[in-house]
Protein backbone atom coordinates (compact mmCIF):
# COMPACT_ATOMS: atom_id res chain seq x y z
CA UNK A 1 0.00 0.00 0.00
CA UNK A 2 2.51 2.68 1.24
CA UNK A 3 4.78 1.44 -2.03
CA UNK A 4 1.22 2.04 -4.06
CA UNK A 5 1.32 5.61 -2.59
CA UNK A 6 4.68 6.63 -3.38
CA UNK A 7 4.35 5.45 -6.98
CA UNK A 8 1.21 7.81 -6.93
CA UNK A 9 3.19 10.86 -5.59
CA UNK A 10 5.41 10.11 -8.12
CA UNK A 11 3.50 9.99 -11.07
CA UNK A 12 1.83 13.03 -10.09
CA UNK A 13 4.99 15.03 -9.31
CA UNK A 14 5.89 13.69 -12.78
CA UNK A 15 2.93 14.81 -13.93
CA UNK A 16 3.47 18.36 -12.73
CA UNK A 17 6.71 18.38 -13.84
CA UNK A 18 5.18 17.65 -17.35
CA UNK A 19 2.84 20.33 -16.78
CA UNK A 20 5.28 22.88 -15.49
CA UNK A 21 4.42 26.17 -17.79
CA UNK A 22 5.12 27.04 -21.22
CA UNK A 23 7.69 29.26 -22.18
CA UNK A 24 4.98 31.82 -23.58
CA UNK A 25 2.82 30.67 -20.41
CA UNK A 26 5.99 31.76 -18.09
CA UNK A 27 5.99 35.14 -19.47
CA UNK A 28 2.18 36.00 -19.06
CA UNK A 29 2.61 34.59 -15.70
CA UNK A 30 5.96 36.84 -14.78
CA UNK A 31 4.13 39.80 -16.41
CA UNK A 32 1.31 39.07 -13.72
CA UNK A 33 3.00 38.56 -11.08
CA UNK A 34 5.20 42.27 -11.47
CA UNK A 35 2.26 44.26 -12.59
CA UNK A 36 -0.82 42.60 -10.38
CA UNK A 37 0.95 40.96 -7.36
CA UNK A 38 2.88 44.18 -7.83
CA UNK A 39 0.35 46.81 -6.86
CA UNK A 40 0.11 45.45 -3.26
CA UNK A 41 3.92 43.69 -3.02
CA UNK A 42 6.03 46.35 -5.08
CA UNK A 43 6.72 46.05 -8.56
CA UNK A 44 10.01 44.55 -7.54
CA UNK A 45 8.80 42.23 -4.60
CA UNK A 46 9.91 44.84 -2.16
CA UNK A 47 6.54 45.34 -0.29
CA UNK A 48 4.03 47.63 -0.69
CA UNK A 49 0.73 47.13 1.34
CA UNK A 50 1.38 44.19 1.34
CA UNK A 51 4.12 41.98 2.69
CA UNK A 52 7.46 41.61 0.64
CA UNK A 53 8.21 38.32 -1.10
CA UNK A 54 11.64 38.67 -1.19
CA UNK A 55 13.54 35.25 -1.01
CA UNK A 56 14.87 36.06 2.65
CA UNK A 57 11.35 36.85 3.71
CA UNK A 58 9.98 33.45 2.37
CA UNK A 59 12.52 30.77 2.98
CA UNK A 60 11.23 30.11 5.99
CA UNK A 61 7.88 29.82 4.88
CA UNK A 62 6.41 25.79 3.82
CA UNK A 63 6.03 25.86 0.10
CA UNK A 64 2.92 24.27 0.36
CA UNK A 65 1.38 26.90 2.39
CA UNK A 66 2.67 29.52 -0.22
CA UNK A 67 1.29 27.94 -3.14
CA UNK A 68 -1.89 27.48 -1.11
CA UNK A 69 -2.29 31.30 -0.16
CA UNK A 70 -1.58 32.52 -3.97
CA UNK A 71 -4.57 30.16 -4.99
CA UNK A 72 -7.26 30.50 -2.03
CA UNK A 73 -5.56 34.26 -0.77
CA UNK A 74 -5.68 34.64 3.51
CA UNK A 75 -9.34 35.62 4.97
CA UNK A 76 -9.30 38.23 6.76
CA UNK A 77 -6.21 40.03 5.39
CA UNK A 78 -6.33 41.92 1.50
CA UNK A 79 -5.03 38.94 -0.07
CA UNK A 80 -7.24 37.52 -2.75
CA UNK A 81 -7.67 34.33 -4.25
CA UNK A 82 -6.05 33.74 -7.82
CA UNK A 83 -7.63 30.30 -8.60
CA UNK A 84 -9.73 32.10 -11.29
CA UNK A 85 -6.20 33.04 -13.20
CA UNK A 86 -3.56 30.10 -12.12
CA UNK A 87 -3.54 26.51 -11.86
CA UNK A 88 -2.03 24.96 -8.91
CA UNK A 89 1.25 24.30 -11.65
CA UNK A 90 1.64 27.73 -11.91
CA UNK A 91 0.86 29.19 -8.57
CA UNK A 92 4.43 26.49 -7.54
CA UNK A 93 6.09 27.81 -10.56
CA UNK A 94 5.66 31.12 -8.83
CA UNK A 95 6.59 30.13 -5.56
CA UNK A 96 9.94 28.67 -7.04
CA UNK A 97 10.67 31.67 -8.89
CA UNK A 98 9.95 33.96 -5.77
CA UNK A 99 12.41 31.76 -3.91
CA UNK A 100 14.82 32.31 -6.64
CA UNK A 101 14.27 36.13 -6.65
CA UNK A 102 13.30 35.59 -10.05
CA UNK A 103 10.02 38.36 -11.14
CA UNK B 1 43.48 84.38 -22.14
CA UNK B 2 41.28 83.17 -19.39
CA UNK B 3 39.16 86.19 -19.13
CA UNK B 4 38.41 86.45 -22.56
CA UNK B 5 37.31 82.55 -22.36
CA UNK B 6 34.97 83.24 -19.40
CA UNK B 7 33.45 85.92 -21.37
CA UNK B 8 33.36 83.66 -24.55
CA UNK B 9 30.89 81.12 -21.95
CA UNK B 10 28.83 83.92 -19.91
CA UNK B 11 28.53 85.03 -24.08
CA UNK B 12 27.17 81.69 -24.98
CA UNK B 13 25.02 81.39 -22.05
CA UNK B 14 23.25 84.28 -22.47
CA UNK B 15 22.37 83.51 -25.96
CA UNK B 16 21.03 80.58 -24.82
CA UNK B 17 18.77 81.70 -22.91
CA UNK B 18 17.57 84.02 -25.16
CA UNK B 19 17.06 81.00 -27.57
CA UNK B 20 14.86 79.49 -24.97
CA UNK B 21 11.46 81.17 -25.59
CA UNK B 22 9.73 82.11 -22.68
CA UNK B 23 6.34 79.61 -21.73
CA UNK B 24 4.18 79.66 -18.41
CA UNK B 25 3.62 76.27 -16.65
CA UNK B 26 0.14 75.97 -16.86
CA UNK B 27 -0.41 73.79 -19.84
CA UNK B 28 2.33 71.24 -18.71
CA UNK B 29 2.21 67.85 -16.93
CA UNK B 30 4.27 64.99 -15.95
CA UNK B 31 3.30 61.00 -16.87
CA UNK B 32 5.22 58.66 -14.64
CA UNK B 33 7.12 55.98 -16.98
CA UNK B 34 6.74 52.89 -13.59
CA UNK B 35 8.98 50.34 -15.11
CA UNK B 36 12.10 52.56 -16.44
CA UNK B 37 12.33 54.88 -13.20
CA UNK B 38 11.55 58.18 -15.91
CA UNK B 39 8.85 60.79 -16.36
CA UNK B 40 8.03 62.39 -19.45
CA UNK B 41 6.54 66.76 -19.57
CA UNK B 42 4.03 66.97 -21.52
CA UNK B 43 2.12 69.48 -23.17
CA UNK B 44 -1.64 69.86 -22.88
CA UNK B 45 -1.97 72.76 -25.44
CA UNK B 46 0.21 70.99 -28.50
CA UNK B 47 -0.55 67.43 -27.33
CA UNK B 48 2.62 66.89 -27.14
CA UNK B 49 5.86 65.19 -25.28
CA UNK B 50 8.47 67.71 -24.40
CA UNK B 51 10.64 65.31 -23.56
CA UNK B 52 12.10 62.85 -20.70
CA UNK B 53 13.89 63.02 -17.72
CA UNK B 54 15.10 59.89 -15.85
CA UNK B 55 17.08 58.36 -12.83
CA UNK B 56 14.10 58.58 -9.98
CA UNK B 57 14.62 55.30 -9.06
CA UNK B 58 11.39 52.93 -8.67
CA UNK B 59 8.29 54.46 -9.80
CA UNK B 60 6.21 51.26 -9.77
CA UNK B 61 3.96 53.28 -7.07
CA UNK B 62 4.22 57.23 -7.69
CA UNK B 63 2.33 60.05 -7.67
CA UNK B 64 3.76 63.76 -7.40
CA UNK B 65 2.77 67.46 -5.85
CA UNK B 66 3.60 70.68 -7.47
CA UNK B 67 4.96 73.91 -6.55
CA UNK B 68 2.63 76.88 -5.78
CA UNK B 69 4.60 78.54 -8.99
CA UNK B 70 3.92 75.17 -10.84
CA UNK B 71 7.24 75.00 -11.85
CA UNK B 72 8.89 71.90 -10.07
CA UNK B 73 7.28 68.60 -9.36
CA UNK B 74 8.06 66.44 -6.72
CA UNK B 75 7.84 63.04 -7.57
CA UNK B 76 7.30 60.40 -4.61
CA UNK B 77 8.78 56.69 -6.15
CA UNK B 78 8.07 53.30 -4.60
CA UNK B 79 11.85 52.85 -2.92
CA UNK B 80 11.25 56.29 -0.68
CA UNK B 81 13.24 58.36 -3.16
CA UNK B 82 11.85 62.40 -3.37
CA UNK B 83 12.91 64.20 -6.46
CA UNK B 84 12.57 67.70 -7.21
CA UNK B 85 12.00 67.84 -11.02
CA UNK B 86 12.30 71.27 -13.12
CA UNK B 87 9.80 71.24 -15.48
CA UNK B 88 11.17 74.17 -17.57
CA UNK B 89 14.84 72.87 -17.77
CA UNK B 90 13.40 69.30 -18.37
CA UNK B 91 15.98 68.17 -15.26
CA UNK B 92 16.42 66.61 -11.69
CA UNK B 93 17.12 69.84 -9.11
CA UNK B 94 17.30 67.95 -5.86
CA UNK B 95 16.97 64.18 -4.80
CA UNK B 96 16.48 62.68 -1.26
CA UNK B 97 16.58 58.79 -0.57
CA UNK B 98 14.15 59.08 2.65
CA UNK B 99 12.69 55.69 3.23
CA UNK B 100 12.85 52.42 2.51
CA UNK B 101 9.53 52.15 1.19
CA UNK B 102 6.87 55.26 0.81
CA UNK B 103 3.74 55.54 -0.73
CA UNK B 104 2.86 59.41 -1.76
CA UNK B 105 2.82 62.50 -0.28
CA UNK B 106 1.32 66.34 -0.19
CA UNK B 107 2.66 70.06 0.05
CA UNK B 108 1.76 72.16 2.61
CA UNK B 109 -1.01 75.14 2.38
CA UNK B 110 1.93 77.89 2.21
CA UNK B 111 3.96 76.05 -0.58
CA UNK B 112 7.04 75.73 1.82
CA UNK B 113 7.06 71.72 3.14
CA UNK B 114 6.86 68.87 1.30
CA UNK B 115 5.54 65.82 3.41
CA UNK B 116 5.88 62.32 2.16
CA UNK B 117 3.94 58.83 4.06
CA UNK B 118 5.73 55.57 4.33
CA UNK B 119 5.63 52.29 4.85
CA UNK B 120 8.59 51.20 5.77
CA UNK B 121 9.53 52.37 8.44
CA UNK B 122 6.21 53.57 8.97
CA UNK B 123 5.41 57.62 9.10
CA UNK B 124 6.24 61.04 7.69
CA UNK B 125 8.74 62.95 7.12
CA UNK B 126 8.51 66.80 6.38
CA UNK B 127 10.85 68.37 4.21
CA UNK B 128 11.72 72.28 3.28
CA UNK B 129 10.10 72.40 -0.14
CA UNK B 130 13.44 74.80 -1.43
CA UNK B 131 16.05 72.47 0.03
CA UNK B 132 14.79 69.34 0.54
CA UNK B 133 15.92 69.75 3.92
CA UNK B 134 14.59 67.06 6.56
CA UNK B 135 12.27 69.55 9.44
CA UNK B 136 10.33 66.73 10.78
CA UNK B 137 10.51 63.18 11.20
CA UNK B 138 7.26 62.18 12.71
CA UNK B 139 7.13 58.42 13.04
CA UNK B 140 3.66 56.43 13.37
CA UNK B 141 3.67 54.20 16.37
CA UNK B 142 0.27 53.33 18.23
CA UNK B 143 -0.12 53.67 21.82
CA UNK B 144 2.12 50.27 21.92
CA UNK B 145 4.65 52.22 19.89
CA UNK B 146 4.04 49.38 17.35
CA UNK B 147 4.93 50.67 13.96
CA UNK B 148 1.76 51.52 10.97
CA UNK B 149 2.43 52.20 7.65
CA UNK B 150 0.72 55.62 6.76
CA UNK B 151 -1.88 56.38 3.98
CA UNK B 152 -3.94 58.65 2.70
CA UNK B 153 -1.88 61.86 3.57
CA UNK B 154 -3.30 65.11 2.22
CA UNK B 155 -2.44 68.54 3.19
CA UNK B 156 -5.51 71.10 4.76
CA UNK B 157 -5.81 74.37 5.14
CA UNK B 158 -4.09 76.10 8.39
CA UNK B 159 -0.65 74.85 7.20
CA UNK B 160 -1.58 70.93 8.21
CA UNK B 161 -1.02 67.75 6.98
CA UNK B 162 -3.85 64.79 7.63
CA UNK B 163 -2.61 61.20 7.18
CA UNK B 164 -3.69 57.51 8.47
CA UNK B 165 -2.53 54.62 9.93
CA UNK B 166 -2.80 51.01 8.49
CA UNK B 167 -2.52 48.58 11.10
CA UNK B 168 -3.50 50.69 13.59
CA UNK B 169 -6.46 52.43 12.38
CA UNK B 170 -5.61 55.65 13.38
CA UNK B 171 -6.06 59.05 11.85
CA UNK B 172 -3.67 61.93 12.89
CA UNK B 173 -3.65 65.34 11.76
CA UNK B 174 -0.27 67.72 12.21
CA UNK B 175 -0.47 71.23 12.53
CA UNK B 176 2.78 72.49 10.83
CA UNK B 177 2.88 76.15 11.70
CA UNK B 178 6.16 75.96 13.20
CA UNK B 179 7.12 73.18 10.94
CA UNK B 180 10.06 71.93 13.60
CA UNK B 181 7.34 71.23 15.93
CA UNK B 182 4.44 70.09 14.40
CA UNK B 183 1.48 69.84 17.06
CA UNK B 184 -0.46 66.31 16.59
CA UNK B 185 -3.93 65.13 17.22
CA UNK B 186 -4.20 61.68 17.44
CA UNK B 187 -7.59 59.56 16.75
CA UNK B 188 -7.02 56.09 17.64
CA UNK B 189 -9.86 53.11 16.33
CA UNK B 190 -11.02 54.90 13.37
CA UNK B 191 -11.95 51.60 12.24
CA UNK B 192 -10.29 48.89 10.71
CA UNK B 193 -7.35 48.75 8.02
CA UNK B 194 -7.86 52.51 6.52
CA UNK B 195 -6.22 51.97 3.07
CA UNK B 196 -6.51 55.53 1.39
CA UNK B 197 -7.82 58.72 2.50
CA UNK B 198 -9.22 61.84 0.67
CA UNK B 199 -9.55 65.33 1.56
CA UNK B 200 -12.94 67.69 -0.31
CA UNK B 201 -11.61 70.09 -2.49
CA UNK B 202 -12.81 72.91 0.16
CA UNK B 203 -10.24 71.02 2.61
CA UNK B 204 -13.29 70.26 5.04
CA UNK B 205 -13.70 66.62 5.56
CA UNK B 206 -11.26 64.32 5.55
CA UNK B 207 -12.73 60.30 4.68
CA UNK B 208 -10.60 57.75 5.00
CA UNK B 209 -11.62 53.97 3.32
CA UNK B 210 -11.52 50.97 5.51
CA UNK B 211 -10.46 47.36 3.77
CA UNK B 212 -11.14 45.74 6.83
CA UNK B 213 -14.90 46.61 6.91
CA UNK B 214 -17.67 48.23 5.11
CA UNK B 215 -17.68 52.38 5.53
CA UNK B 216 -16.40 55.00 5.51
CA UNK B 217 -13.84 57.17 8.82
CA UNK B 218 -14.64 60.55 8.11
CA UNK B 219 -13.55 63.83 10.26
CA UNK B 220 -15.04 67.02 9.83
CA UNK B 221 -11.75 69.69 9.92
CA UNK B 222 -13.64 72.55 10.97
CA UNK B 223 -14.96 70.41 14.36
CA UNK B 224 -12.00 68.56 15.71
CA UNK B 225 -13.54 68.32 18.84
CA UNK B 226 -16.06 65.95 17.50
CA UNK B 227 -13.63 63.17 16.56
CA UNK B 228 -13.81 60.85 13.52
CA UNK B 229 -17.09 59.39 12.61
CA UNK B 230 -18.15 56.33 10.74
CA UNK B 231 -20.40 56.66 7.23
CA UNK B 232 -21.52 54.78 5.12
CA UNK B 233 -21.59 52.32 8.09
CA UNK B 234 -21.83 48.67 6.89
CA UNK B 235 -23.19 49.48 3.11
CA UNK B 236 -22.34 46.44 2.46
CA UNK B 237 -23.94 44.07 4.85
CA UNK B 238 -24.42 40.81 4.43
CA UNK B 239 -23.33 40.75 0.86
CA UNK B 240 -20.60 38.81 -0.45
CA UNK B 241 -17.68 40.75 -1.10
CA UNK B 242 -15.66 40.21 -3.86
CA UNK B 243 -11.55 39.22 -3.97
CA UNK B 244 -9.90 43.02 -4.66
CA UNK B 245 -7.19 42.45 -6.95
CA UNK B 246 -6.54 46.27 -6.57
CA UNK B 247 -6.82 48.53 -3.95
CA UNK B 248 -8.67 51.44 -5.03
CA UNK B 249 -6.84 55.26 -4.88
CA UNK B 250 -9.45 57.72 -3.06
CA UNK B 251 -7.81 60.80 -4.11
CA UNK B 252 -9.79 60.49 -7.61
CA UNK B 253 -12.99 60.59 -5.61
CA UNK B 254 -15.35 63.11 -7.43
CA UNK B 255 -17.13 65.34 -5.44
CA UNK B 256 -20.14 66.67 -7.77
CA UNK B 257 -21.09 69.46 -5.07
CA UNK B 258 -24.08 67.74 -3.35
CA UNK B 259 -22.68 64.18 -3.89
CA UNK B 260 -19.85 62.08 -3.70
CA UNK B 261 -19.18 59.14 -6.34
CA UNK B 262 -17.14 56.95 -4.29
CA UNK B 263 -15.40 53.23 -5.60
CA UNK B 264 -17.10 50.46 -3.41
CA UNK B 265 -14.52 48.21 -2.21
CA UNK B 266 -14.89 44.30 -3.90
CA UNK B 267 -18.31 45.56 -5.50
CA UNK B 268 -19.08 46.40 -9.32
CA UNK B 269 -20.37 49.68 -7.98
CA UNK B 270 -19.60 53.29 -7.70
CA UNK B 271 -21.70 54.28 -4.49
CA UNK B 272 -23.04 57.46 -4.57
CA UNK B 273 -23.44 59.67 -1.06
CA UNK B 274 -24.93 62.53 0.17
CA UNK B 275 -22.57 64.88 1.52
CA UNK B 276 -25.18 66.74 3.25
CA UNK B 277 -26.26 63.06 5.52
CA UNK B 278 -23.36 60.87 4.70
CA UNK B 279 -25.79 58.41 3.84
CA UNK B 280 -25.97 56.43 0.82
CA UNK B 281 -27.95 57.91 -1.79
CA UNK B 282 -27.78 55.78 -4.60
CA UNK B 283 -25.23 52.75 -6.36
CA UNK B 284 -24.51 52.45 -9.89
CA UNK B 285 -23.72 48.95 -11.68
CA UNK B 286 -20.42 49.19 -13.81
CA UNK B 287 -18.32 47.09 -15.61
CA UNK B 288 -15.84 45.86 -12.86
CA UNK B 289 -14.22 46.78 -9.54
CA UNK B 290 -13.37 50.48 -9.99
CA UNK B 291 -10.44 52.42 -8.92
CA UNK B 292 -10.40 55.90 -9.77
CA UNK B 293 -13.71 57.42 -10.02
CA UNK B 294 -13.10 61.25 -11.61
CA UNK B 295 -14.93 63.73 -12.11
CA UNK B 296 -14.44 65.76 -14.95
CA UNK B 297 -14.43 69.57 -13.87
CA UNK B 298 -17.47 70.73 -14.74
CA UNK B 299 -18.99 67.93 -12.56
CA UNK B 300 -21.07 66.65 -14.90
CA UNK B 301 -19.31 63.30 -15.86
CA UNK B 302 -17.42 61.18 -14.05
CA UNK B 303 -15.26 58.79 -15.80
CA UNK B 304 -14.36 55.48 -14.11
CA UNK B 305 -11.51 52.51 -14.74
CA UNK B 306 -10.96 49.03 -13.10
CA UNK B 307 -8.80 46.89 -11.33
CA UNK B 308 -7.38 43.49 -12.88
CA UNK B 309 -9.04 41.78 -15.25
CA UNK B 310 -11.24 44.48 -15.99
CA UNK B 311 -8.25 47.21 -16.59
CA UNK B 312 -9.00 47.48 -20.39
CA UNK B 313 -11.95 49.08 -19.94
CA UNK B 314 -13.22 52.46 -19.12
CA UNK B 315 -16.82 53.88 -18.39
CA UNK B 316 -18.22 57.61 -18.25
CA UNK B 317 -21.23 57.99 -15.96
CA UNK B 318 -23.34 60.85 -16.56
CA UNK B 319 -24.09 62.43 -12.91
CA UNK B 320 -27.40 63.83 -13.32
CA UNK B 321 -29.15 60.90 -14.39
CA UNK B 322 -26.72 58.32 -12.69
CA UNK B 323 -26.33 56.15 -15.87
CA UNK B 324 -23.46 55.06 -17.95
CA UNK B 325 -23.11 56.44 -20.87
CA UNK B 326 -20.27 55.36 -22.67
CA UNK B 327 -18.26 52.82 -21.84
CA UNK B 328 -14.73 51.68 -24.66
CA UNK B 329 -11.82 49.69 -24.11
CA UNK B 330 -9.19 52.33 -25.29
CA UNK B 331 -5.79 49.81 -24.19
CA UNK B 332 -4.55 47.22 -22.46
CA UNK B 333 -3.78 48.17 -18.13
CA UNK B 334 -5.85 51.12 -18.26
CA UNK B 335 -3.89 52.95 -14.95
CA UNK B 336 -5.11 56.56 -14.35
CA UNK B 337 -7.35 59.23 -15.89
CA UNK B 338 -6.23 63.27 -15.99
CA UNK B 339 -8.57 65.57 -17.04
CA UNK B 340 -7.26 69.17 -18.62
CA UNK B 341 -7.91 72.25 -16.60
CA UNK B 342 -11.10 73.25 -18.22
CA UNK B 343 -11.65 69.22 -18.52
CA UNK B 344 -12.44 69.22 -22.53
CA UNK B 345 -9.88 66.83 -22.59
CA UNK B 346 -8.87 63.33 -21.02
CA UNK B 347 -5.51 62.06 -21.03
CA UNK B 348 -5.75 58.06 -19.98
CA UNK B 349 -2.62 55.64 -19.76
CA UNK B 350 -2.67 52.45 -20.94
CA UNK B 351 0.34 50.64 -19.02
CA UNK B 352 0.80 47.49 -21.70
CA UNK B 353 0.01 49.17 -24.40
CA UNK B 354 2.72 51.74 -23.58
CA UNK B 355 0.67 54.93 -24.93
CA UNK B 356 -1.01 58.05 -23.27
CA UNK B 357 -4.20 58.41 -24.80
CA UNK B 358 -6.18 62.05 -25.07
CA UNK B 359 -10.04 61.46 -25.75
CA UNK B 360 -12.37 64.62 -25.88
CA UNK B 361 -14.50 64.41 -23.25
CA UNK B 362 -17.38 65.23 -24.87
CA UNK B 363 -17.51 63.11 -28.12
CA UNK B 364 -15.45 60.54 -27.06
CA UNK B 365 -13.08 60.58 -29.91
CA UNK B 366 -9.59 59.65 -30.15
CA UNK B 367 -7.69 63.08 -30.52
CA UNK B 368 -4.08 61.72 -30.32
CA UNK B 369 -1.59 59.71 -28.39
CA UNK B 370 1.81 59.82 -27.28
CA UNK B 371 4.19 57.02 -26.60
CA UNK B 372 5.07 56.20 -23.27
CA UNK B 373 7.29 53.40 -21.26
CA UNK B 374 5.02 51.52 -18.99
CA UNK B 375 2.48 54.66 -17.91
CA UNK B 376 0.76 54.80 -14.98
CA UNK B 377 0.17 58.09 -13.07
CA UNK B 378 -0.30 61.81 -15.19
CA UNK B 379 -0.38 64.74 -13.62
CA UNK B 380 -0.86 68.13 -14.72
CA UNK B 381 0.07 71.18 -13.28
CA UNK B 382 -3.15 72.58 -12.15
CA UNK B 383 -3.34 70.28 -8.96
CA UNK B 384 -0.38 73.06 -8.05
CA UNK B 385 -3.59 75.25 -6.34
CA UNK B 386 -6.16 72.72 -5.19
CA UNK B 387 -5.96 71.40 -1.82
CA UNK B 388 -5.59 67.71 -1.42
CA UNK B 389 -3.51 66.95 -4.66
Amino acid sequence: MRFFAALLLIQFSGLALAAAPTEARQKEISHLVRQDCGSCHGMTMAGGLGLPLLPETLRDKPKESLVATILYGRPGTAMPSWEPFLTEVEAEWIVEMLLKGQF
Amino acid sequence: MRLLSALFTVLLLLQGCANAPLRGTGDLGVVIERASGSVQVVDTTRRSSLGKIAGLGDLSHASLNYSRDGRYAYVFGRDGGLTKVDLLAMRIVGRVMQSGNSIGGAISQDGRLVAVANYAPGGIKVFDAVTLELVADVPALDEAGRPSKVVGLVDAPGNRFVWSLFEAGEIWVGDFHTPRKPELRKYRNVGKDPYDAMITADGRFYLAGLFGEDGLAMLDLWNLDAGVARVLDGYGRGEQKLPVYKMPHLEGWAATGNELLVPAVGRHEVLVVDQGTWKEAGRIPVHGQPVFVVARPDNRQVWVNFSFPHNDTVQVIDVPSRKVVHTFKPGRAVLHIEFTPRGEHAWLSARDDHKVLIYDSERFDLLGELPADSPSGIFFTHRAHRTGL
